[in-house]
């Protein structure tokens, strides 16, 4: 049944992509005036559906012409979905309010090819993860990922050269291959159980060979779209090649896309057959990616690929939740805590991943480099911006207040809850690493420049201002500890915590 | 028993792809691959729209469906691909991802190169 005001979900995929096709037909500045009014737009729709599934309680769907699964498509939105909507919403509209420094069009200019591919593709991104949030069927998912990666992977070359586009198409093979690999477990998926819906596969899953050989393909699949280790090896070239702005789009928002596909299927989809050493293997590899991310983050000589590899070790502590859910289903209590912590870590990286990006983008137009070695002079010539970066530095490393803080200590109390201290000790030794380099780029950047040093260009207040409040959410996000609703529970299946 | 067969050739159409994917690193070769798994996961699709056919029907509709939009999104991922592959040779005048090697000096359009 669609509920009311499920239109809303129509119209939150619906918006980007017309302003992609709007922005195409009437070019030039055109183009980021319609991406600027879209995010308005697309903020207010998001607002909105968190307002109607917090007042209602329920999830919000829609069948698509009224034809309902599983012959029809539904779009369903449950908390998880609109806490990563708004998530996105947020860090789309701070992009766009730096971008506009980097790719408006030169006065005198009718249109430059790198702006109007950038508006466009920002778009058709936002659009992508739009429909990977709100689709109720897995194939629907694997279209969403594959518009996601079509966006994402020339946002990766947008300067053209060769360097990002050798990044680029490494980018795209690993993207490919892994949902061509989802793609063969929906595939088998569906000939088993003759459904494509999440609800319904959820409930008629049983624990066979086939099901098993589906699950392992569709995550192996989307591991390597996520860039879980060790199929990291693309992230960091293509994040760190890209603009400021794209880099932020990509290592915030591009690969939650496929994580949260992850966390779909492991919660909605096949709950009940995850076994207890699958969910451990892929923790395993979160730890894994954590400590070596964060290795290789302190050995870099360039700021970008610092905060690159960062997100590689971020991406472990994504894959904490799988265990702890599992282990407090198995024991049957709530795995709101696990759950809960998952998603504020998704979220709380989103916004200080972005602001750390941007940052870095900023540096390295005042500086005119970003080795951070030679960071001397930043903090003097750009204090507003890297007490952006302390902030969201922080928020990695989980102080309190930060969303990252109250993330990890979710994660860190279901560790205890559910008997399993091994990852509450991989995420203090994770926190641990992750303050050294944070500690290393503000200490260089705190030192005083040399005498007579001029910046080589200064850059517009409002950049540094976007850049402080996106750090500013992710900082303050673990206040969301006292909103009285809340709002990830919505939909969550309630059985497992009233079974006992 | 058909459609046995159909699935024995899917899996050495993924198998064989996948070799050549992971073995080959020219990037031309990849695509290649790509598309030689496609049609393999492909092909598995319509083994399972046969055997979930209803008496009297050749095959279950709906994985058809599901067959013709991946194949049309596995053709534009391959047009994307491509055209990244040519513009990669018209910027360096070489198409291999290793970053190690030195770039040609001469001719940085790639023209001929």
């Amino acid at each position: 049944m669609t509920t009311s005001g499920g239109l809303l979900l129509v119209l939150a995929v619906l918006a980007p992509f017309a302003a992609v096709m709007a922005g195409l037909v009437l070019g030039g500045r055109n183009a980021e005036r319609v991406a600027l009014a879209t995010v308005g737009a697309g903020l207010v729709i998001a607002f909105e559906i968190a307002r109607a599934v917090l007042a209602s309680g329920q999830p919000m769907v829609y069948l698509l012409g009224g034809w309902a699964p599983p012959l029809g498509v539904a779009l369903r939105a449950d908390g998880l979905s609109v806490a990563m909507m708004l998530a996105v919403g947020v860090v789309i509209a701070g992009v766009a309010v730096y971008a506009r420094a980097d790719f408006g069009t030169p006065t005198g200019m009718h249109e430059t090819r790198v702006s109007l591919t950038f508006w466009s593709l920002l778009m058709a991104a936002w659009g992508a993860l739009n429909l990977v949030f709100v689709s109720g069927d897995v194939f629907t998912l694997y279209v969403a990922l594959e518009l996601l990666t079509f966006a994402g992977a020339p946002l990766v070359c947008l300067d053209g050269r060769g360097e990002t586009l050798r990044a680029a198409l490494r980018y795209l093979v690993f993207a490919l291959l892994g949902s061509m690999v989802y793609l063969l477990g929906v595939f088998l998926l569906y000939g088993a159980y003759g459904t494509l819906d999440i609800a319904m596969l959820g409930e008629r899953v049983a624990a066979s060979p086939l099901t098993w050989s589906a699950a392992a393909l569709m995550t192996t699949g989307l591991l390597a779209k996520t860039a879980l280790f060790p199929v990291h090896l693309w992230l960091p070239p293509a994040h760190a090649g890209a603009p400021a702005a794209a880099s932020a789009v990509l290592s915030a928002l591009v690969i939650k896309g496929s994580w949260f596909l992850v966390v779909r299927l492991w919660l909605d989809v096949f709950p009940g057959i995850v076994t207890w050493s699958a969910a451990q293997w892929l923790a395993g590899l979160g730890v894994a990616a954590i400590v070596t991310g964060n290795l290789v983050a302190l050995k870099q000589v360039r700021l970008k690929l610092l905060i690159a590899y960062s997100t590689v070790a971020q991406v472990g502590y994504l894959f904490l939740m799988f265990p702890l859910a599992a282990g407090a289903r198995a024991a049957h209590v709530d795995d709101t805590a696990a759950v809960t912590g998952g998603m504020l870590q998704a979220i709380s990286h989103a916004t200080a991943k972005a602001a750390m990006f941007m940052a870095a983008g900023l540096i390295y137009t005042t500086l005119g480099h970003d080795r951070v070695a030679e960071l001397r002079g930043a903090g003097r010539v750009l204090p507003m911006t890297m007490l952006a970066f302390a902030l969201a530095g922080a928020s990695l490393i989980g102080l309190p207040p930060s969303g990252g803080f109250l993330a990890k200590w979710l994660l860190m109390s279901a560790a205890f809850s559910s008997a399993q201290w091994w990852w509450a000790l991989a995420m203090l030794i994770g926190g641990l690493l992750t303050s050294i380099y944070v500690f290393i780029v503000v200490m260089h950047a705190l030192a005083p420049a040399d005498v007579g040093w001029t910046p080589k260009r200064t850059v517009p207040g409002y950049q540094q201002g976007v850049v402080l409040a996106l750090a500013l959410c992710s900082f303050l996000l673990g206040a969301a500890a006292l909103l009285p609703p809340d709002l990830m529970r919505v939909g969550r299946p309630h059985t497992a915590w009233v079974a006992p | 028993m058909n459609e046995m067969w159909l699935g024995y050739c899917a899996a050495g159409l993924i198998g064989i792809g996948l070799y050549g994917l992971i073995v080959n690193p020219q990037p031309l070769h990849k695509i290649l691959a790509f598309n030689i798994i496609g049609t393999g996961v492909f092909l598995v699709c319509a083994v399972v729209a046969r055997r979930g056919a209803m008496p009297g029907m050749g095959g279950d509709p709906v994985p058809q469906a599901l067959l013709i939009t991946a194949i049309v999104v596995a053709f534009a991922a391959s047009a994307l691909a491509v055209a990244l592959l040519v513009r990669l040779f018209e910027v360096e005048g070489r198409t291999t991802l290793d970053e190690d090697e030195v770039p040609p000096r001469t001719d940085r359009h790639g023209r001929g190169a």
